[in-house]
């Protein structure tokens, strides 16, 4: 157990320290947010460019209705022909003019109705002036058939079925959507910090056998001990980095978007997201945080030991690509299943088939779980038997991968083939 | 004997290849033990089961007459062929862990690195990083951390490899005087003159086979034929020479080294020994009479020739 702390403390000072470790963990939240920034701000300055529309307004219908709107400001034109209208739009080096000519109706004049421009004019600017044309027209039709606005809305209103357990607990289903986005984001987030740590893992394998030190520590310690203790410690500064990422993220974040004037609340405050944060969760539950970070645990062990046997396996870094395919194709299937299945049906046969089969298990659990466990949400049994099956897992293919990492890890010079591989598990 | 290591009826396969085929040795304690063999023979594999890298399908290894257990490894100290160091570890912290990893508390490991730092005069090397050493100042600290937690039994593989001739007597006053400590020594290498000037012992390793073992002056005993080189002034040349050609079985015929010296190979049984003496005393000047013992190159190329032919 001391020589597993020494090679996790190890492995994970080596990383930590690294420097282009340090440089992408303090670059990547700068990068991210500066991005981020970056877009807010080019998109604001896009929408503060003010183009001045000309109206020619010879109808009855429109008074009040061009107003200044964000982006546009119109300006009225009186007691002139259009020809004389375009004259002066043009001259005057005005973005467009908006003729509404006249007619008996509203409806005529809106069908008549032309906007002239230099260039093919901006979708903003045109959605501005259908806008006051269709809430125009609306307004106008509704009064034709004799209904209030206020009628017309409760007219248009949609419906959502109560949902409920037979126990009683309410079951919101829009809370449903977006508990499985978390999951969903988790999901991600696992198969990133997988490929991203496991390839760590891997290249920290093939380094030791490049520079030949590898025998050196295996005459001291197991091989076992060894890629156990790189997996965790990779994993530790994975999670160090992670950790790093979304605090410094989430602070650079804010601080961007109070210098831009912009409410940071705005973020997280969105319709439906504050009511199912605070959903009251059934009392006789597990903590699903403490189960999220047990499956995350053992989950991360599973590919990381097959990227260390990899990394034993093989010479140089372009050797691994035909190994890391089978690794990554679950994980993506997973993710793809989650999203096209899990979603719509969270507790459908194909969710609890790939939740419990362990290759997928935690990442579709994971868009399963913050459903909750129990009643309305994961059945108890299930979450046990994918536990289990995980653990099995986990115990035989970090067997597995031990056997091909203690031989691989002292063959040199030649790409193994998988029939090789498979030789070695014999040995 | 008192043996530090038994290996007792050791055989590996990897595969369909037989590597080691019922290889039984002795190392003695406190003795340095030459493990030859040919490229490929299975020396390296039998190294990796002494130090539990791998494991032998059958046979045994007896550490102190105790069968080798996981917390054995503190006791035995390996200089691999293969060997290198963390790139962008600095020196004194890579040495620490690694002797920490052999089991040594960290304040023991930094006194004892202390001393060995001195005694190979690389002291100020502490802080640089390995990338920034040569092969052979690499190689030193490849050394000290093999030996650094005073181990029972230390094995060396090729461990001049590397080294400047300076440096590799340096190495080879360290590894007398780790001997003389108390320490065991199993060695090995292709390069038969440090064989003949540092070991006691040898075994032969052929085709996965030990084709001889034992002490390396009675190995050479066996080995002689009764040859004797003889550098000798005759009173008068041409007739003497002839006289002692008809007499003697001359092996290699007399050539003369130097003005009226000369010098050539006779096949001697014991008893007609002081009768030729006295021959060679009586007819000239005898400035050499030596017996012929074969090098340990010779040993090892004729058993494996030998072999090769049986084979």
């Amino acid at each position: 157990m001391r020589k597993l702390g020494l090679i996790i403390r190890r492995e994970y000072l080596a990383k930590v320290r690294n420097k282009s470790f340090v440089i992408m963990t303090f670059l990547s939240p700068v990068l991210l947010v500066g991005m981020v920034v970056l877009i807010a701000y080019l998109t604001e300055l896009n929408d503060n460019e003010k183009h001045i529309v000309a109206v020619l307004n010879q109808s009855d219908y429109f008074h009040q209705e061009f107003g200044p709107k964000p982006g546009v400001s119109f300006l009225s034109l009186e007691e002139i022909s259009l020809e004389e209208a375009k004259d002066s739009t043009l001259s005057m080096g005005f973005y467009g003019l908006l003729h509404l000519p006249e007619r008996s109706n509203l409806d005529q004049v809106v069908e008549d109705a032309y906007f002239y421009s230099g260039d093919a004019p901006s979708t903003g600017v045109l959605e501005r002036i259908e806008r006051i044309l269709e809430t125009q027209l609306r307004a106008y039709r509704l009064e034709q058939m004799g209904m209030t606005p206020e009628e017309y809305e409760h007219l248009g209103s949609g419906y959502e079925i109560n949902t409920a357990t037979f126990q009683g607990a309410r079951n919101g289903k829009g809370i449903n959507e977006f508990k499985a986005l978390i999951g969903g984001l988790f999901g991600y987030l696992i198969m990133m910090f997988i490929i991203i740590y496991g390839g760590f893992v891997m290249r920290s394998v093939i380094e030791e056998k490049t520079s030949r030190i590898i025998e050196v520590i295996i005459s001291s310690v197991k091989p076992f001990q060894l890629m156990l203790g790189k997996i965790i410690g990779t994993s530790l500064a994975g999670v160090t980095q992670f950790l790093i990422w979304i605090i410094s993220a989430s602070f650079l974040m804010v601080v961007a978007l109070l210098l831009m004037d912009l409410d940071p609340n705005l973020l997280w405050e969105r319709p439906g997201m504050s009511e199912s944060f605070g959903m009251p969760l059934p009392a006789d539950q597990f903590q699903p945080d403490d189960t999220a970070a047990l499956l995350l645990e053992e989950f991360l062990k599973i590919p990381m030991g097959l990227y260390a046997a990899i990394g034993a396996a093989v010479d140089n870094e372009t050797d691994t690509q035909q190994f890391i395919f089978p690794i990554i194709l679950p994980l993506m299937l997973a993710i793809y299943v989650g999203f096209f299945s899990v979603f719509s049906n969270p507790h459908g046969p194909i969710a609890i088939g790939f939740s419990i089969f362990p290759l997928t298990s935690p990442i579709v659990m994971m868009m399963r779980l913050p459903g909750g466990i129990g009643e309305g949400g994961v059945p108890l049994w299930q979450l046990l038997l994918s536990l289990l099956f995980l653990l099995l897992t986990f115990l035989a293919i970090v067997y597995l991968a031990a056997k091909i990492y203690r031989v691989g890890i002292l063959m040199y010079g030649k790409k193994p083939t998988y029939r090789e591989l498979f030789k070695w598990l014999k040995y | 004997m008192d043996a530090i290591l038994s290996i007792r009826e050791v055989s590996k396969s990897f595969g369909s290849t037989k590597v080691l085929d019922g290889i039984s040795l002795q190392v003695p304690r406190n003795s340095i033990y030459g493990l030859l063999g040919p490229n490929g023979a299975g020396k390296t594999t039998l190294i990796r089961i002494i130090n539990q890298i791998t494991y032998p399908d059958r046979g045994e290894v007896l550490l102190d007459g105790e069968p080798l257990r996981p917390e054995d490894v503190s006791h035995i100290g390996y200089l691999p062929e293969e060997r290198g160091l963390y790139k962008n570890m600095k020196v004194g912290e890579q040495a620490l862990y690694l002797a920490q990893l052999k089991g040594l508390s960290r304040s023991d490991a930094k006194r004892e690195l202390n001393d060995w730092f001195e005694k190979l005069d690389i002291g100020n090397w502490w802080d640089r990083k390995v990338q920034e050493l040569s092969k052979g100042m690499a190689q030193k600290i490849q050394f000290i951390v093999t030996v650094l937690h005073r181990p029972k039994l230390l094995i060396f593989d090729e461990p001049f490899s590397g080294f400047d001739p300076i440096n590799a007597a340096l190495i080879k006053d360290q590894i007398l005087e780790l001997r003389r400590e108390g320490a065991s020594i199993i060695f090995s290498t292709h390069r038969m003159e440090s064989v003949e000037e540092l070991c006691e012992y040898i075994a032969l390793i052929h085709r996965s086979r030990k084709i001889l073992e034992g002490r390396l002056t009675d190995i050479k005993k066996a080995y002689k034929r009764n040859q004797f080189m003889v550098r000798w002034t005759p009173h008068q040349s041409t007739d003497s020479l002839e006289t002692l050609e008809k007499r003697l079985a001359i092996v290699e015929p007399a050539r003369e080294t130097e003005e009226n010296i000369w010098e050539f190979t006779l096949q001697l049984e014991s008893s007609e020994q002081s009768e030729i003496l006295r021959f060679l005393a009586d007819q000239g000047t005898l400035t050499s009479f030596q017996e012929v013992i074969p090098s340990a190159n010779e040993i090892f190329i004729q058993t494996v020739q030998k072999q090769e032919s049986h084979a």
